[in-house]
């Protein structure tokens, strides 16, 4: 025999792979070799519906899903999670160190989970944890992580944006252990309720004395996540002042929408930075985007041109933003904006 | 070596700084024609890097800091990005020269080295390069140092003697944490404004030393784990299209069911 059976198995399992890809089906791969951890975003009381892009993600990689929830008092986010279809298994630790995620405590955990289980790849969701703390997880596995994909084209082939995504990049990865972190919005969300995965607690020593956390300052908000919300509509420095932002909250809550700004907007301290859509700020994907006095710089496109449809409202007809805009309207965002909540506020009366 | 052990020994405050030069912000990039990589294009210090300069040359204002050391990796025309946080008010350079173009974890390996031999109590970063959009470098330094990490800093406060408050940007806000000394932070972009060079400041800075090395003189040997197989242009999006009026455009927000 000059080749054995099973490199013939492992051949004909990856073409399958690969006919199954070029037919752009969202199925698994064949590989049985492929172990995902997907580690959880949440607030301890809640699962936040990015951890379900990642685990869709994941589900292109591998059939053996299990998701890690790190958190305090967090048992919620556990039932959540392994109510998910596709997750075999949730790994856990409720711990009140746990309450917030640093980094420096975080990265052991999942070095342990590594050393214990030799997952293939981890995925996490590329939220400001997910940044904050994969890269140094990497680091000590000596692996070149893989940030923000957008898509998978293999168990090692991604493809992610650079250049605030006016580039596509594909790479391949040769390490043994892939480290990535996902675009929520590129991913379809996995669906709730029907999963019935194993869920187990792990040991893991917490006490590190490299930092603490201190306090935070959150904003308080009934309206959607910018992340999750259907309808953004956003505010530039046209707007002004923060006190007009409450014209742009009149408008979202006709749609049950949420609030965004560009970084010109955060800078001038109108609002605060958790409102900030761009390369560097959220990037966001909803069905309508509608933007106002928003001029379109490079780097605020970046974090909104995959919205479905998207409304420009701006006096300067030259504004950038206009060369993308589904529909553009030239004119003073202070007239406009009242005359456009008013008129779609009666239509939602009628 | 004798000069190395000088160094640390009088290091007093040091902060290093991580530099890369990168294509300016303000440039509309273009796919290059065999889909390698990105046309040529002007070329500046990414714009977090300069954050991370001024905010350690105002920590050596405010007797923070005693010396910034600037460190850049890569080809010849970095020490021109070096020079330039030279003008801003570095105190010496350090060009790590190589024509690869590296992904951060071999960067943050050559740093590694670099902070072994300058001792810095705290190491600024920006948050990410522009180009290459990754946000990792920072916190891969700080793992393979084992040093705490402060990401995405918008404000330093380095109240005590052993520890700095790091206030973060985060998802839902902002979050403080105290790392202790010496720690590895990534600057965002409201930390601070980065000040303009004025001529006298160009001209001081020629006459500051610039220590031009390799990474096989750090002991480090390159290992990339990614191979960029292609570049591409992503999906056009047509626009353009324009309404008359609110009423316009209501209805066609209602022909796509969304009024």
């Amino acid at each position: 025999f000059f080749f054995n059976s099973r490199s013939m198995f492992v051949r004909r399992a990856s073409y399958i792979s690969r006919v199954m890809r070029f037919n752009n089906y969202q199925r698994y791969y064949a590989s049985g070799a492929s172990k995902c951890l997907v580690f959880a975003e949440h607030n301890n009381e809640k699962l936040n519906p990015v951890t379900l892009n990642a685990i869709s993600a994941a589900r292109l990689i591998s059939e053996d899903i299990s998701v890690l929830v790190l958190g305090s008092n967090c048992q919620n986010v556990v039932d959540e999670v392994s109510s998910v279809d596709g997750v075999s298994n949730v790994l856990y630790s409720d711990n009140q160190s746990f309450n917030r995620l640093l980094p420096e405590s975080v990265s052991p955990v999942l070095e342990k989970c590594q050393s214990e289980q030799n997952y293939t790849h981890f995925l996490a969701p590329a939220t400001a944890n997910g940044k904050n703390i994969f890269p140094r997880f990497a680091a000590k596995l000596d692996v070149q992580p893989i940030s923000d994909v957008t898509k998978v084209e293999s168990d090692n082939t991604f493809v992610r944006p650079i250049y605030a995504g006016n580039a596509l990049a594909t790479v391949e990865s040769s390490d043994n252990v892939k480290i990535i972190t996902i675009r929520p919005t590129a991913f379809d969300a996995a669906n709730k309720g029907s999963g019935k995965a194993n869920t187990s607690k792990i040991e893991c020593d917490v006490s590190q004395d490299l930092s603490t956390w201190k306090s935070e300052e959150l904003a308080k908000s009934e309206r959607p996540d910018l992340t999750a919300a259907n309808v953004i509509i956003t505010g530039g420095r046209g707007m002004k002042s923060g006190e007009n932002f409450a014209m742009l909250e009149k408008l979202a809550d006709i749609f049950g929408g949420a609030v965004g700004a560009t970084r010109a907007a955060v800078d001038d301290g109108m609002v605060p930075n958790d409102m900030q859509i761009g390369q560097t700020g959220k990037v966001v994907a909803p069905q309508l985007y509608i933007a106002i006095g928003v001029s379109g710089a490079i780097q605020h496109i970046a974090g909104m041109k995959d919205s479905k449809i998207i409304v420009a409202i701006n006096k300067d007809e030259e504004a950038p933003l206009f060369q993308i805009a589904d529909y553009g309207l030239v004119g003073d965002a202070f007239a406009i904006l009242p005359e456009l909540t008013e008129k779609l506020a009666a239509r939602q009366k009628k | 070596f004798l000069f190395d052990l000088l160094r640390v020994v009088m290091s007093g405050r040091r902060v290093l700084v991580a530099v890369k030069r990168a294509i300016d912000y303000k440039v509309q990039i273009r796919v290059n024609k065999d889909c390698t990589g990105v046309e040529d294009a002007k070329m500046s210090m990414n714009p977090f890097d300069e954050i991370a300069v001024e905010e350690g040359v105002k920590m050596k204002e405010n007797k923070q800091a005693d010396e910034v050391v600037v460190v850049s990796i890569g080809p010849k025309k970095c020490s021109e990005t070096i020079r330039t946080a030279l003008a801003m008010g570095a105190d010496r350079g350090i060009h790590v020269e190589i024509d690869q173009n590296l992904f951060p974890l071999d960067v943050a390996k050559v740093l590694q080295k670099v902070v072994e031999k300058e001792s810095p109590q705290l190491c600024l970063l920006g948050k990410q390069a522009i180009d290459n959009d990754c946000n990792q470098t920072g916190q891969m330094l700080a793992g393979l140092m084992n040093w705490p990490q402060g990401t995405f800093a918008s404000k330093l406060d380095f109240d005590g003697e052993k520890t700095v408050q790091v206030t973060r940007e985060v998802d839902g806000g902002l979050e403080t944490v105290e790392l202790t000394l010496p720690s590895v932070i990534t600057c965002d972009l409201r930390l601070n404004k980065p000040r303009y060079t004025a001529l006298p400041q160009i001209m001081k800075a020629k006459k500051k030393p610039i220590d031009t090395i390799t990474p096989e003189d750090l002991g480090v040997s390159i290992s990339p784990r990614l191979k960029v197989v292609s570049v591409n242009p992503p999906p056009k999006r047509e626009g353009g299209g324009k309404v008359a009026d609110v009423d316009e455009l209501i209805s066609k927000l209602e022909s796509h069911g969304l009024a």
